[in-house]
């Protein structure tokens, strides 16, 4: 089981003249097993969403709740909330040179099932999971997403996946910056932990391309930090034919 | 064969005095000198004053088949190639120490063991002049580690005379007590087409100050440079570098990382770079990064190149202090690994590459280990656990 209810969320950033509102009360339920995407134009707020949900301190919640299974997510450290379940894939993914891929994998692993892998299985699991993301075993060795191409950084994020395997993944516009292969190879990765028993998905983008891969149950359109119109899979094709045009507020 | 000429002439350089063994060259310093504006000299404990003492450091060394160990007198070192002192502390410790330490690698010979050489001191009360004069034959391939542990007010002048075409690494770990002083200066003159890897790791000591000088017998050599401290509350962790290019197609490369944490925590890193004018077609990089760990800790980091011709091949420095990445650390954590961990994690490989660079087996794992025991640790951590994780294995 897993729902992850986020309820009324309010979040601002500091900034030189203040705090700045990003998040104006975002309200929205990914019930067990569901797909949901979150579609808005640039600046609209979704990434500091799937950061307020993993816990960046850059943030600060102003209000509202975020509940993963009834168990309340903000008040959880970075690293408890990952070990609750729930898992970003970032828009950016950092690097930490000096740190092996392997080594982190295994570290990352073994504090998320609070023991450490079993060694045999465990490199078998890692190689695959790096190959079917047509990653070579090479990588295991280099510094984490340091030297990294866009797609294969992208890449990286969703080997993670499948290997720390969450209940609840957030993806942050994880479809930018590939090209049309990567993206297929990333939207089966994500189609495959999909498959697994009642896992939960926030796919956070820009673009509707990646929705042809992966399928959502349902589609929200997000403007000036909040949900502006809720929907089905149908909404992502009127979104591709008129754009986010209609949920702008009338300038000029 | 030798091209230079005998007797290069010297660059007079503030920052680099011309060697001298006169004691009048090397004033006691007030504090205000460039070179020694950094340096807290109250906590010397009086060492320059250069008082005379017979006290020793404790000796026990592994010597692979074919290396000797003897004992010279300072003139006998003098004549035998040592490296004349630049400033106060080597020169009293020429003077004083009372003969020198010798270690012949002859030429050729190809050790596949290391020397090690452990020197301890009983107390701070202890004030111990060292002179230590190696000579490395040519063509002969040897790795050469000195470890430092337990207290004294330590003073020594170290030489290296490396041979022509001779490979050598020479490691100098300061895993002193919490209270020990320790001024030390190794001086290294490469010969043509030789290779040196000289690398300090110091992290213990209240005050520790070394010199790794590095000058050339000839076009071809090349030198690397490495470092690797960790300063803790209160302690004074200083590192000054001279790559002196007084011949042709030489290379010297520096690169020294810190950490610094706790309340007084000081490095100084000073790497010093001299472009000969008939030093054509050399290469240097200098670097140095410096990783703070919490606050009231003070990172100095100071590169200074001098460069006299035009026709090198590359000439480059870079120097940079930074706290822990807030990014780095967040990604670690949104992956379920505690605060604790992810710092260990991004330190550990702050300092992962240096640590293989160093390139002896034997002392990398230790190191590891004891860049984590040290960030682990608290005030109260017991000091000398490098040595101890040491003897265990080698
Ligand atoms: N420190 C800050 N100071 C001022 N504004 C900020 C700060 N941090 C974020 N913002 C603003 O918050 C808004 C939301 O940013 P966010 O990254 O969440 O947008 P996004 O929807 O993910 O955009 P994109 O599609 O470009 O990824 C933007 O207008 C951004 O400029
Ligand atoms: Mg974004």
């Amino acid at each position: 089981m897993s729902t992850l209810e986020i309820t009324d969320l309010a979040v601002s950033v500091s900034t030189e003249d203040g705090p700045k509102q990003i998040l104006k009360g975002v309200t929205l339920t990914i019930d067990d097993g569901q797909t949901h995407a979150i579609m808005g134009p640039n600046g609209s707020g979704k990434s500091t969403l799937a950061y307020s949900i993993a816990g960046h301190p850059k943030y600060e919640i102003t209000g509202g709740s975020v509940t993963l299974d009834g168990e309340d997510v903000l008040a959880m450290s970075v690293d408890e909330r990952a070990r609750a379940g729930l898992f970003l894939a970032m828009q950016y993914p950092v690097e930490v040179p000096g740190v092996s891929v392997a080594n982190f994998l295994r570290t990352a692993k073994t504090a998320i099932d609070g023991e450490a892998p079993k060694l045999r299985t465990w490199v078998k699991d890692v190689n695959g999971a790096l190959d079917r993301l047509n990653l070579d075993s090479t990588f295991s060795q280099r510094s984490v997403n340091e030297g990294f191409s866009g797609g294969e950084k992208k890449r990286h994020e969703i080997a993670q996946l499948e290997l720390l395997d969450p209940k609840v993944a957030i993806l942050d516009e994880t479809d930018s910056g590939l090209d049309i292969d990567a993206l297929k190879i990333v939207s089966e990765g994500v189609n495959r932990f999909r498959e697994r028993e009642g896992k939960g998905v926030l796919l956070i983008t820009h673009y509707t391309r990646i929705l042809r891969y992966i399928t959502p149950d349902v589609v929200h359109v997000f403007v000036d930090g909040k949900v502006a119109e809720s929907g089905g899979p149908e909404l992502a094709d009127k979104l591709e034919a008129e754009g986010y045009e209609s949920y702008l507020p009338v300038a000029r | 064969m030798t091209v230079t000429a005998a007797a290069p002439a010297r660059v007079e350089s503030h920052l680099n005095p011309p060697p001298s063994y006169d004691l009048a060259d090397h004033p006691a310093p007030t504090g205000r000198e460039e070179v020694w504006r950094f340096t807290p000299l109250k906590r010397l404990r009086g060492l320059l004053d250069g008082e005379p003492s017979d006290a020793c450091l404790e000796w026990d060394t592994t010597l692979p088949e074919g290396v000797t160990l003897s004992t010279v007198t300072a003139e006998e070192a003098r004549a035998l190639g040592e490296l004349g002192p630049n400033e106060r502390p080597a020169a009293l410790a020429a003077s004083l120490s009372g003969g020198a330490a010798l270690l012949d690698v002859p030429a050729e010979l190809e050790c596949d063991e290391p020397v090690v050489i452990r020197l301890s001191g009983n107390t701070v009360e202890d004030l111990v002049w060292g002179q230590l004069l190696y000579r490395i034959g040519a063509h002969a391939k040897v790795t050469i580690v000195l470890v430092h542990t337990g207290a004294a007010r330590y003073c020594a002048i170290s030489t290296f005379v490396v041979g022509d075409g001779a490979q050598v690494d020479i490691v100098s770990v300061q895993d002193w007590d919490d209270d020990a002083v320790h001024l030390g200066r190794d001086a290294i003159r490469v010969g043509r087409d030789a290779r040196v890897k000289h690398t300090s790791v110091s992290f213990g000591g209240d005050l520790v100050r070394l010199h790794a000088n590095v000058e050339y017998d000839g076009p071809g050599g090349e030198a690397e440079l490495l470092g690797l401290y960790f300063a803790d509350a209160g302690q004074h962790l200083e590192h000054r570098l001279f790559a002196d290019h007084n011949a042709p197609r030489t290379s010297s490369n520096v690169n020294y990382k810190g950490a610094l944490q706790g309340q007084g925590a000081h490095t100084v890193w000073i790497g010093n770079v001299l472009i000969r004018k008939e030093a054509e077609g050399i290469e240097t990089y200098e670097e140095n990064r410096n990783l703070v760990l919490t606050d009231g800790c003070q990172a100095d980091s100071v590169p200074n190149l001098e460069i006299e011709t035009g026709e090198i091949e590359g000439a480059g420095h870079a120097s940079a202090t930074a706290r822990f990445d807030d990014e780095q650390l967040f990604y670690l954590q949104s992956r379920g690994v505690s605060v604790e961990e992810a710092r260990r994690l991004v330190l550990h490989g702050f300092f992962a590459d240096l640590i293989r660079k160093i390139g002896v087996p034997f002392l990398e794992e230790q190191l590891t280990e004891t860049v984590e025991k040290e960030l682990a640790k608290n005030m109260l951590a017991a000091p000398g656990e490098f040595a101890s994780a040491l003897e265990g294995s080698a």
